[in-house]
């Protein structure tokens, strides 16, 4: 090493302590050190595949399946490629995880208004249930629902029922399946112009209220007329639509809708534990709002539910809405629990089923992966949208 | 004397408004606990139409409190409060009333971060008033103006100073065309150079007739502007009066005390 | 109007406080909310009264088998005889009392944690053995060693709640290195170092755990080398702890976000090195700042580790879901989700105050 005192230092040293020539230097070999692995990585698979006789490739997606699966959105049997069961299970994902988002939404939001309540027993109840389902696993909150609850109901033959309409038992739930007769066009037809007509009447309402102050109750009017208006028609025109009820046949119901138990277990399951974590995000988001706001509209004269509509909620949203599609993220990943009772999603139909059966272990993990990591990068990118919008907002 | 008060002081007492024996605020005998902390113990007070009344009073002493029973932000639990001839009691409908005629101005302005000043301004008159909004916003501009940030309207209360902020809230209460405004030390979060143009609006304020209740330590202010001063301690009125005899000759030792203190800090 | 007579302090009106205070202002303080009161208390009532009476009035808690469960309420019997296997797996009894006493050893370092009166000193001191020393002793008195004469016992045996706290354990005390690595990586000045993390760190969170086990699982071994293999507790381990570190990593981020830009460059100002600067002057307090957060994660990993039974290996939960299918006990499910429900519930809401009893004694030491 050169003198310390000077600068004067020798070629190498010189170069050691540029810090950009450093920087470079660690760079390139952080570089070559993770090719390399990827390349002995990419070699092992190589050489073990071939030893084990398994092809590459993906091909194996139009080969018939061979196998059926219990619940599917779209026509599917045995005779269909493993390319179908791939959409099969994808879409049964995107059902669960819609539905549970929905659910756990409104529960969560009512659970989380609640722990707010000054009503102590609403509070304390709200904080129970918090408390309770965020912090039991999940998946033992899936066997619960599936194995203590939902497989101990009563057999088909001793159903619980309401109305000889709703069944349900070890089966599932069956519910009437609607089938429109002629004339529930006209209905549909009504609707939509009901829809029309309060987005006009909402419109109308604000225009009104700029030019003479008048305040009218667009949102209320507009949704009693997008409901009733179509209702009044189709009571008018006779109820064109009929109900294939369930019934009981043999050992099973047929006809209607039908929920498996699969599905139910897993719903409640996310439902409850999803909400759970959303009541927390929205307690928070709502007290992140400080209180000088609601006295700030209380002394101006404004009406309680004004506040929380024009002052409280729209701030709330903005602390909830990043974390709220987070736990949404959480939901869709975790509903690959299905495995676990045999809900036939993605993990459980494609990784599960098709993997075993195939043995394509790197493309089925591979195309599995890119599927959750598409939808998880894809929200939290119009999730980075929406936070830049916000804070542009702001300040 | 602290060099602030030095600074706001205009040359002269601006002359009283005050229209002698119509009393618009009237507190008899009035009582607040919170829990088993008796905050307010028995007060009494009448305000004319058009008198400014100036409180002070070491922290603790319930001054805050006292106001914000006035528009009822806090409930009292006996005693009476009258103001504009309603008595305020659990009755929604008299609140309402009594709100849209008393504007409050709050010491962290308490402005919309989420809505623009013009906006802050036009919230209340559209929605209490049911004023059209073009009329509300003219009405928004007008006194935006008084308070000299028209230029401001467009912007969000986060892009503003302290003084602008407290400038808009002031403007956010005229909006309603209150007939009284309570101010909460409105100068007490604000950075020594920005107080003086807050102090301003104000005094602009006084010089119109209206009433005015001020929780503040500004005694410039007070001399300047006060018909009548108050003392508050433990919860209770300790002493009253003109600027003139509160300050050069106050009676009570807690009172002294308290104006030495803040006087020569 | 002050004649120098001070008014004297009252008592509240008895309305606002006492007993009837109180059930005014918190049950029924509106018509609507009076309502929901009623309406809530009728159905915990009417749903608490049969739940007490099968899980304690009506229970059969003394017993050895399946034959002392006559009642018709619960059969915490079940639970009672099955205990040693919801604990110790299928660990051979003989040699329980090594795990007995690294169970012994582990309370006496998480222990004194909760208490203010034990010298944050000796915390520390406690907490480094716990994340450096305990893991490998761990190690030698569960798996055995030839040396110090205990046998050894393959993971294939390992299981229950022990098995369950082992993979928590080692997942984050694997996490925390690598996580601090890539939360500094992911905030470097070079770019490729700093591309390298964000996608390791975005791939792990994107991806659902349960297809990072059935990765490690079944695609593991084909990375390797022919003729190394791993045992299958390890896969699972190797899984956890990448999936784990991306998660830590984004939590020790924030506490390095969290630390004033001066506390950086005074360390740079007084010539200390990016390592030097980092290890002695910006993670220290950037550690100390995320350890609820950390308790968070672990929170989260914790009720994950019940996802390994989808890759065979004999947790808590597994333990319980093969006991209770037994026919020579009567349905015994619910008493059996019941047990392992509180066992996870006993853990993770204890850790979460722990997280927010620092929370707060955080918050307000920044305060002044």
């Amino acid at each position: 090493m050169a003198d310390k005192r000077t600068t004067r230092s020798g070629g190498f040293a010189r170069l050691w302590n540029d810090p950009t020539v450093r920087a470079r230097t660690f760079q390139i070999l952080t570089a070559l050190v993770v090719v390399y692995f990827f390349w002995t990585i990419f070699q092992n698979t190589v050489a073990n595949m071939e030893r084990r006789g398994i092809s590459t490739g993906l091909g194996f997606l139009s080969q018939p399946s061979g196998f059926g699966i219990v619940m599917s959105l779209i026509p599917y049997n045995e005779t269909m490629s493993y390319g179908r069961t791939f959409w099969v299970g994808l879409l049964n994902t995107l059902l669960v995880s819609g539905l549970g988002i929905v659910l756990a939404t409104i529960v969560g939001f009512i659970v989380g208004i609640g722990r707010l309540s000054k009503n102590w027993l609403v509070s304390t109840l709200s904080a129970v249930f918090v408390d309770t389902f965020r912090n039991i696993p999940l998946l033992l909150q899936i066997f619960f629902w599936y194995f203590a609850v939902l497989r101990n109901l009563p057999g088909p033959r001793q159903s619980m029922e309401i109305g000889e309409m709703f069944f349900l038992n070890n089966r599932g739930l069956y519910l009437p399946a609607p089938l429109p007769e002629e004339g529930m066009g006209v209905v549909w037809g009504v609707l939509v112009l009901a829809l029309i007509g309060a987005v006009l009447l909402y419109r109308w309402a604000r225009k009104r209220q700029e030019a003479t102050g008048q305040q009218f109750p667009a949102i209320r009017v507009g949704i009693a007329m997008v409901i009733g208006l179509p209702l009044v028609v189709f009571l008018a025109m006779g109820s064109p639509m009929d109900w294939d009820v369930p019934e009981l046949r043999g050992f099973n119901f047929r006809g209607g809708i039908v929920m498996i138990p699969e599905l139910g277990a897993l719903l409640l399951a996310l439902t409850v534990y999803t909400a759970a974590f959303i009541a927390e995000i929205v307690r928070s988001g709502i007290q992140a709002v400080s209180h000088g706001q609601t006295e700030a509209s209380a002394a101006l004269g404004l009406k309680r539910g004004t506040t929380l509509r024009l002052v409280i909620i729209p701030q709330a949203m903005r602390v909830i809405i990043p974390p709220l599609t987070s736990q949404y993220l959480n939901l869709t990943k975790n509903s690959s629990l299905a495995v676990a009772i045999g809900y036939p999603d993605l993990v459980s139909v494609f990784m599960g089923t098709t993997l075993n059966q195939t043995g394509q272990a790197v493309e089925i993990v591979a195309i599995t992966m890119l599927v959750y990591l598409t939808i998880s990068l894809t929200i939290s990118f119009l999730m980075n949208i929406y936070n830049k919008a916000a804070a542009l907002k702001e300040r | 004397m602290n060099q602030e008060t030095e600074l706001i002081q205009p040359p002269a007492q601006v002359a009283s408004k005050a229209v002698k024996g119509e009393a618009i605020i009237k507190v008899i005998d009035m009582h607040k606990w919170y829990e088993q902390f008796h905050v307010l113990r028995g007060l009494n007070l009448e305000v004319s139409k058009g008198e400014r009344i100036v409180i002070c009073g070491p922290s603790g002493s319930g001054k805050s409190t006292f106001i914000r029973c006035i528009n009822r932000l806090e409930e009292h639990q006996r005693g009476q409060i009258i103001v504009d001839g309603i008595e305020l009691t659990d009755d929604l409908r008299n609140i309402d009333t009594i709100r849209r005629e008393v504007g409050m101005v709050f010491q962290h302005f308490n402005l919309f971060p989420h809505l623009t000043v013009l906006e802050n301004c036009c919230l209340a008159p559209i929605w209490v008033r049911k004023t059209p909004r073009k009329e509300a916003e003219q009405i928004a501009m007008k006194y935006l103006e008084r308070v000299k940030i028209p230029d401001q309207a467009k912007k969000y209360p986060g892009q503003l100073s302290g003084g602008q902020q407290q400038r808009v809230a002031i403007a956010r209460s005229l909006c309603m065309n209150p007939k009284i405004m309570l101010f909460d030390e409105p100068t007490s979060a604000l950075d020594p150079e920005m107080i003086k143009e807050v102090l301003d609006v104000m005094i602009e304020l006084a010089e119109s007739g209206m009433t005015m209740l001020c929780v503040t330590h500004e005694m410039g202010f007070a001399k300047t502007v006060a018909d009548r001063v108050i003392f508050m301690d433990q919860g209770e009125i300790v002493e009253q009066g003109i600027p003139k005899e509160f300050f050069g000759n106050p009676r009570e030792a807690r009172t002294r005390q308290f104006l030495q203190q803040i006087l020569n800090h | 109007m002050s004649d120098g007579k001070v008014n004297p302090v009252l008592p509240p009106p008895s309305l606002s406080v006492g007993v009837i205070g109180w059930i005014k202002k918190n049950l029924f303080p509106s018509w609507f909310s009076g309502v929901l009161t009623v309406v809530l208390g009728y159905f915990i009532i009417s749903s608490l009264i049969p739940f007490i009476d099968w899980a304690i009035l009506k229970a059969d808690f003394i017993g050895e088998s399946p034959a002392d469960c006559t009642s018709e309420g619960a059969c915490w019997v079940f639970i009672g005889t099955r205990l040693d296997f919801f604990i110790y797996g299928f660990y051979p009894e003989s040699e329980h009392w090594r795990v007995n006493v690294i169970y012994l050893i582990f309370g006496l370092i998480i222990v004194p944690q909760f208490f203010s009166a034990v010298s944050a000193r000796i915390k520390m001191i406690l907490g480094v053995f716990g994340v450096t020393v305990f893991p490998a002793l761990s190690f030698v008195m569960i798996y055995g060693s030839e040396t110090f004469g205990l046998p050894i016992v393959g993971t294939s045996v390992w299981g229950g709640l022990t098995l369950t706290l082992i993979l928590a354990y080692v997942g984050i005390v694997a996490a925390i290195p690598i996580g601090i690595l890539l939360a500094l990586g992911r905030r470097s000045d070079m770019p490729l170092v700093r591309a390298l993390c964000v996608v390791f760190i975005e791939f792990w969170r994107g991806v659902p755990l349960i297809t990072i086990l059935f990765m490690a699982s079944v695609m593991l071994p084909l990375f390797l080398p022919d003729g190394v293999t791993f045992d299958r507790l390890l896969r699972a381990l190797i899984g956890i702890t990448l999936f784990q570190s991306a998660y830590m990593a984004e939590v020790i981020r924030g506490g390095l976000q969290a630390i004033p830009k001066g506390q950086y460059e005074a360390a740079e100002a007084l010539g200390l090195g990016y390592w030097q600067g980092m290890g002695l002057i910006i993670l220290p307090q950037a550690l100390k700042i995320v350890i609820p957060g950390i308790v968070n994660t672990l929170i989260s990993l914790f009720k994950d580790t019940t996802l390994v039974l989808v890759i065979g290996l004999f947790d808590l939960l597994r333990a319980v879901q093969a006991t209770i299918i037994d026919p020579a006990w009567r349905n015994v499910a619910t008493e059996g989700y019941i047990f392992a429900a509180f066992v996870f519930w006993v853990f993770c809401y204890s850790m979460s105050r722990y997280s927010q009893m620092l929370e707060r004694k955080l918050h307000t030491g920044h305060k002044r």
